[in-house]
C-alpha cells in the first residue's frame, strides 16, 4: 500500500510537470504580444519593454523556463507586476476564505447529493426521481453567478435572513461564519450536486440489480440496511470518483462566486488580477489550483482501497 | 439523379438508426422541447435587427435606469442602454460561442484522438500532455489566455476550445481503443487496408454519434464559460453585447435593479438548459447502451 502510494505520488510528477510547462508557454502561445497586452492600450514602448523584461520574454525560452521552474522548486512564485509584492505572500493572505469556502461547499455538496441519489434510484421510475433528474439537469443548466443571485434575491434581499455579501473568519466566532457561508456554497455546490447525484442514481442502479441485494431482501432486511450497507457501499467507488473530478467545477466556481459574494479569496486575487493584467498571479493561482486538483485525485484514488477491499495494490 | 434523391428519404425511414431516434424523441418530450427553444434561440438570435430592436450601443442617459414592461420591455441599463437589444443580440454572442467551440473542439480533438488511438508511441505522449492539460480547471484556463490576448470573440472561442480539446481526445481515444480490437477493422487490415483508410473508412463512422452527444454538451458548457469570462471582466470586448457582459455591467447594481442581471440571466439558463436537454435526448437516442445506465 504504502509502495502503491509513493509510486502514484511520483506518477504525479509527470503530470505536474506538463502542467507547468504549458502554464509557462501560454506566454508564448497567446496570440498577439502579451506584454503589450499586458502593458494596456496607453503603454509607450518603454514600459512594454519594461515588461518584457519582467516577464523575461527576451531570454530565451529554454532559458526561462528553467530558472521558472528552479524558482518555482523554492516556492517562488513571481512578482506582481501591479504590486511588486511575492506572488506566494498575496496567495498566502487569501487562501483562508477559499478553504473555508470549498470545504463547506463540498460538505453541503456530498450530504445533500448522495441522499438524494441514493432514493431517486431506489424509487427509480416514480416522481421523486424525476424531480431529482430534473434537478440535475437545471443544476447543470443554471450558472453559477445567476443562480447565486436569485439566492441573495430570496434570502437577503426579500427575507432578509442572511447577508448579502462578505466573509466572516470562523476564528470570529461560528454562527456569524456559517450565516456568510450557506448562500456562497449553496450556490457553488449546486453544479457539483447535480453531478454527484446523478451518479450516485446510476451506480446504484447498477448495484441494486445484483443478485446479492435479492438475497439480502430475501432474507427480510430492513430496506434502509440493504440500501445502505449493501448497496451504497458497493456503489462508492464511481461515486467517490465523481467527487475527486468534480473538483474541478468547484474550483471554476469559486473565482465567480468569491465575486458575486465579495469573498477576499483567491477566486477574488484572480479576478483583480485580470482586470490589472497582473499575469504572475493568474500564473501561479492556476498553477496551485491544478496542483490542488492533481492531489485530491490521489487521494481519491488512494481511496478505493478503503471503500472496497476487492481492490488491493 | 433524382431517383437517388427520392430513395434517400424512404432508405432512411426504414434504417434501424433514424426508426430508433425518432422513437427515442417520441419517448422524451423534454429533448423535443430543448430543441424548439434552442430554434427559437437561434431564430432570434439571426432575427435580432428586425425584431424591434435599436443599436444595441446606443446610449440616451436621460432614459437610463427604466424599469422594464413599460415604454422599454426590458429596461435601460445605467447608460440609458435599450437592455431588449443588449440581451437579443446577446444572444448572437452565447450561440456562436457555444457552436465555434463546439465545432472546433470536436474537429481538433477527433484528429488528435484518431491518430493517437491508432499509433502506440503517439499514444503514450499525447495522453501524458491531456492528462496535464486536463489537470487545469477549465475556465483558470481560459482565464489565463485571455488574460494574454487582446479581448475578441476569436481568442474567447481560442480560449475556450483549448481548454475543451482534451476531453474530446479522451472520448476518441477510448472510442479508437475498443473500435481497433472489433473483427471487422482487423477484417480490413488482413485485406491490406492502410491505416489512413481504416480510421477513415472504419473508424471514424463509429465515432460520430458520441461525439455528437459531446458536442452538443460542449456547446452547453462553453456557453457557460463565456458568460462567466465576460462575467469576471476577461471575456468579450465591452462593445460587444454578450449575456456576461450584461450581467457584468450591472453587478454593482444588483440590489438596485436586480432585472438587469435577471433577464439576461434568465436567456442564457434557458438556451444552456434547452442544449443540455436536447443533449440527454441525443444519447439516449443515439447510444442506448449508456441510455440504459444512467
Amino acid at each position: 500500500m504504502l509502495g502503491y502510494f509513493l509510486r502514484r505520488l511520483l506518477a504525479t510528477i509527470p503530470v505536474m510537470g506538463v502542467v507547468a510547462l504549458f502554464v509557462f508557454s501560454l506566454l508564448y502561445i497567446s496570440p498577439g504580444d502579451p506584454a503589450a497586452v499586458i502593458a494596456g492600450d496607453i503603454a509607450t514602448a518603454d514600459d512594454i519593454a519594461r515588461i518584457r523584461a519582467k516577464l523575461g520574454l527576451d531570454e530565451p525560452y529554454f532559458v526561462r523556463f528553467g530558472t521558472w521552474l528552479w524558482a518555482l522548486a523554492h516556492g517562488d512564485l513571481g512578482v506582481s507586476i501591479f504590486t511588486n509584492l511575492p506572488v506566494a505572500q498575496l496567495i498566502g493572505q487569501r487562501i483562508e476564505p477559499t478553504v473555508a469556502l470549498t470545504v463547506c461547499t463540498l460538505i453541503v455538496a456530498v450530504i445533500v447529493a448522495v441522499p438524494i441519489g441514493v432514493i431517486a434510484a431506489w424509487r427509480a421510475g416514480t416522481w421523486i426521481d424525476r424531480c431529482v433528474m430534473g434537478f440535475a439537469v437545471l443544476g447543470f443548466s443554471l450558472p453559477v453567478f445567476v443562480f447565486a443571485y436569485l439566492l441573495i434575491m430570496l434570502f437577503s434581499i426579500q427575507l432578509e435572513w442572511l447577508p448579502v455579501q462578505g466573509y466572516v473568519s470562523i476564528t470570529e466566532g461560528f454562527w456569524p461564519f456559517l450565516r456568510h457561508m450557506i448562500l456562497p456554497s449553496v450556490a457553488l455546490g449546486t453544479v457539483y450536486m447535480a453531478l454527484i447525484a446523478r451518479i450516485t442514481r446510476a451506480s446504484m442502479l447498477e448495484v441494486l440489480s445484483q443478485d446479492y441485494i435479492r438475497t439480502a431482501q430475501a432474507k427480510g432486511l430492513a430496506s434502509h440496511d440493504v440500501l445502505i450497507g449493501h448497496a451504497l457501499k458497493n456503489a462508492a467507488v464511481p461515486i467517490v470518483t465523481v467527487i475527486g473530478i468534480g473538483i474541478a467545477l468547484l474550483i471554476s466556481g469559486v473565482v465567480v462566486t468569491e465575486t458575486v459574494f465579495a469573498i477576499p479569496g483567491i477566486g477574488r486575487l484572480t479576478v483583480d488580477a485580470i482586470l490589472r493584467r497582473d499575469y504572475p498571479i493568474i500564473q501561479a493561482v492556476t498553477l496551485l489550483f491544478s496542483a490542488a486538483y492533481v492531489l485530491v485525485n490521489l487521494a481519491v484514488d488512494m481511496s478505493y482501497t478503503l471503500l472496497d477491499p476487492r481492490i488491493r495494490y | 439523379m433524382a431517383a437517388v434523391a427520392e430513395t434517400l428519404p424512404v432508405a432512411r425511414s426504414v434504417s434501424p438508426t433514424w426508426a430508433r431516434f425518432k422513437d427515442a424523441l417520441r419517448r422524451h418530450p423534454t429533448a423535443i422541447f430543448g430543441a424548439v427553444v434552442l430554434l427559437a434561440m437561434i431564430a432570434v438570435a439571426i432575427a435580432a435587427p428586425v425584431l424591434g430592436t435599436v443599436d444595441p450601443q446606443s446610449m440616451s442617459p436621460v432614459k437610463r435606469l427604466r424599469d422594464p414592461w413599460g415604454e422599454y420591455w426590458f429596461g435601460t441599463d445605467m447608460l440609458g442602454r435599450d437592455v431588449y437589444s443588449r440581451v437579443l443580440y446577446g444572444a448572437r454572442v452565447s450561440i456562436t460561442v457555444g457552436l465555434a467551440v463546439a465545432i472546433v473542439s470536436t474537429l481538433v480533438g477527433l484528429a488528435i484522438g484518431l491518430v493517437t488511438g491508432f499509433i502506440r508511441w503517439v499514444d503514450a505522449i499525447v495522453m501524458r500532455v491531456m492528462d496535464g492539460l486536463m489537470s487545469i480547471p477549465s475556465v483558470l484556463l481560459a482565464i489565463a489566455l485571455m488574460a494574454l490576448t487582446k479581448a475578441s470573440l476569436e481568442n474567447v472561442v481560442f480560449a475556450i476550445t483549448i481548454a475543451e480539446i482534451p476531453r474530446v481526445v479522451r472520448l476518441v481515444r477510448s472510442l479508437v481503443l475498443t473500435l481497433r480490437e472489433q473483427p471487422f477493422v482487423e477484417a480490413a487490415t488482413a485485406a491490406g487496408t492502410g491505416v489512413a483508410r481504416t480510421l477513415v473508412r472504419h473508424i471514424l463512422p463509429n465515432t460520430v454519434a458520441p461525439l455528437l452527444v459531446q458536442g452538443t454538451y460542449i456547446f452547453a458548457s462553453a456557453m457557460i464559460t463565456e458568460a462567466i469570462l465576460s462575467f469576471i471582466g476577461a471575456g468579450m470586448p465591452l462593445n460587444i453585447p454578450s449575456w456576461g457582459n450584461i450581467m457584468a455591467e450591472a453587478r454593482s447594481l444588483f440590489q438596485l435593479k436586480p432585472w438587469l442581471i435577471l433577464i439576461p440571466g434568465a436567456f442564457l439558463s434557458l438556451t444552456v438548459l434547452a442544449v443540455n436537454l436536447l443533449g440527454d435526448g441525443l444519447r439516449d437516442a443515439l447510444d442506448p447502451r449508456l441510455a440504459r445506465r444512467m
